[in-house]
């Protein structure tokens, strides 16, 4: 009995070059994190923590946070959950602009002077990089981010053509990560305005062809705190991590309260 | 003992929002404002806007290019213009423009940087006087501007500007 000589599958069918160095390849190179930091059980002052770490070019800023929470210091508080740019946790103002942590590469920045991470602005600050939300969740549930639809459901699904889906295409990006919001001057002051996120969940909703409450949202928006608090400084649109055109759906939002009341 | 159950009642303003109750009161919004009073506001600012450049350049351009430039501005000038009922309504379009403009912008950078409602209180209230006060002066004194002032003998004031001679002969 002879058994057929089977070819030797290769240790890799792609090609290989054999000068290849694995991870020493990866550029290397030492930088600053200075993080505003925060314990109202330790102090009632915030104060700035310095670290010197060796990271790779393949690294974000939250896996320099990750460095210091695992290997140098645990108290350091920061939110993150799925850490790919996706659940919105991470948002932090790095280098005075709010981005997320797991987003932005460390080689981007200017790794000759020190990186500089705090909380987002606006927001009160419970520990760290880590602040209280909930009143951004509250002007969100304010703008009923819902569908509203009183006519009986169909067999199958309300029907939208690609026009009317592509109307609010863009505000149907936000991962509520609060970087817009939280970068708003008008929002800082004191908190009151619905802020640029709330507006953008509400315009995804009233540009739907399937929604039939959008004049109710109007309404709501309509509110001395509403749209007409926007500046349009454009801090939202460059703070944005899913690159929505903030500032324009606003400005849409406005419009739209216009045109109703004419 | 048949004790019957107690009617199930829905809390009168619905289902209370997840964690509601833990909210900072000071991001709490007092109560939504009804009208439409910053809506007016922000669609004043763009058209006041618009039609300031134009009352603004017409007016430098009468005032500072045309006949003999900068060297024609004094007092029998500004005489000389609000003679005419035309330029009274434009001076007096001008000013209001420009004043609740100005005043509308001011209003929005204090509700933009004050954090007090008390500050506000105040910045808004010498805002407010201010204006009024200008406003009714500017408005005085385009309407019951005389140039040529005369005493009880029915004289000509030394100051007069010199067209006043023209018009008494």
């Amino acid at each position: 009995m002879s058994t057929p000589t089977v070819e030797k599958e290769p240790a890799s069918k792609v090609d290989l070059a054999s000068s290849g160095q694995g991870a020493t390849a990866v550029q290397q190179f030492d930088i600053t994190l200075k993080v505003r930091r925060y314990d109202p059980e330790r102090s009632e002052d915030a104060w700035w923590d310095e670290w010197n770490l060796t990271m790779f070019g393949t690294d974000r800023v939250l896996d320099a946070l990750h460095k210091v929470k695992w290997e140098v210091d645990g108290t350091l508080t920061f939110r993150r959950s799925c850490a790919h740019g996706i659940c919105g946790s991470d948002a932090m103002r790095i280098n005075g602009r709010n981005r997320l942590a797991c987003k932005t590469l460390l080689k981007d920045l200017d790794t000759s002077k020190p990186i500089t991470v705090e909380a987002i602005k606006g927001l009160p600050v419970e520990k760290d990089l880590i602040v209280d939300m909930e009143p951004f969740f509250q002007s969100y549930r304010e703008i009923m981010p819902f569908m509203i639809n009183s006519s009986p459901a169909p067999t199958a699904e309300r029907v939208q053509s690609p026009e009317e889906r592509q109307r609010f295409d863009d505000t149907t990006k936000c991962i509520l990560c609060a970087a817009c919001t939280s970068s708003c001057p008008v929002f800082w002051t004191d908190g009151q305005y619905f802020g640029p996120a709330a507006i953008v969940n509400a315009h995804r909703f009233i540009f739907d062809s399937r929604d039939d409450a959008g004049d109710m949202r109007l309404e709501i928006l309509n509110d001395k705190e509403g749209v007409w608090r926007c500046r349009t400084t454009f801090n939202c649109t460059e703070a944005c991590p899913r690159g929505i055109e903030v500032t324009k759906a606003i400005q849409e939002v406005k419009t739209a309260i216009l045109t109703r009341s004419l | 003992m048949t004790a019957a159950n107690s009617e199930a009642v829905l809390p009168a303003k619905g289902i209370e929002a997840p964690r509601s109750g833990r909210i900072d009161p000071k991001y709490l919004r007092s109560n939504p404002s009804s009208g439409s009073f910053e809506m007016v506001a922000w669609v004043f600012m763009r058209v006041s806007g618009a039609a300031l450049v134009v009352l603004i350049f017409v007016h430098l351009f009468t005032n500072l290019l045309v006949g003999e430039g900068i060297h024609q501005i004094d007092f029998a000038f500004v005489a000389g213009k609000w003679a005419n009922p035309v330029w009274q309504f434009w001076d007096l379009t001008m000013l209001w423009l420009a004043m609740l403009h100005g005043t509308n912008g001011m209003r929005t950078i204090i509700n933009d940087y004050a954090e007090k409602d008390s500050t506000r209180l105040w910045l808004k209230s010498i805002l407010y006087l201010a204006t009024t006060v200008i406003i009714i002066l500017g408005t005085l004194v385009i309407f019951t501007f005389e140039p040529c002032l005369v005493d009880d003998a029915g004289n000509l004031m030394d100051y007069a500007p010199a067209f006043c001679e023209n018009i008494a002969n």
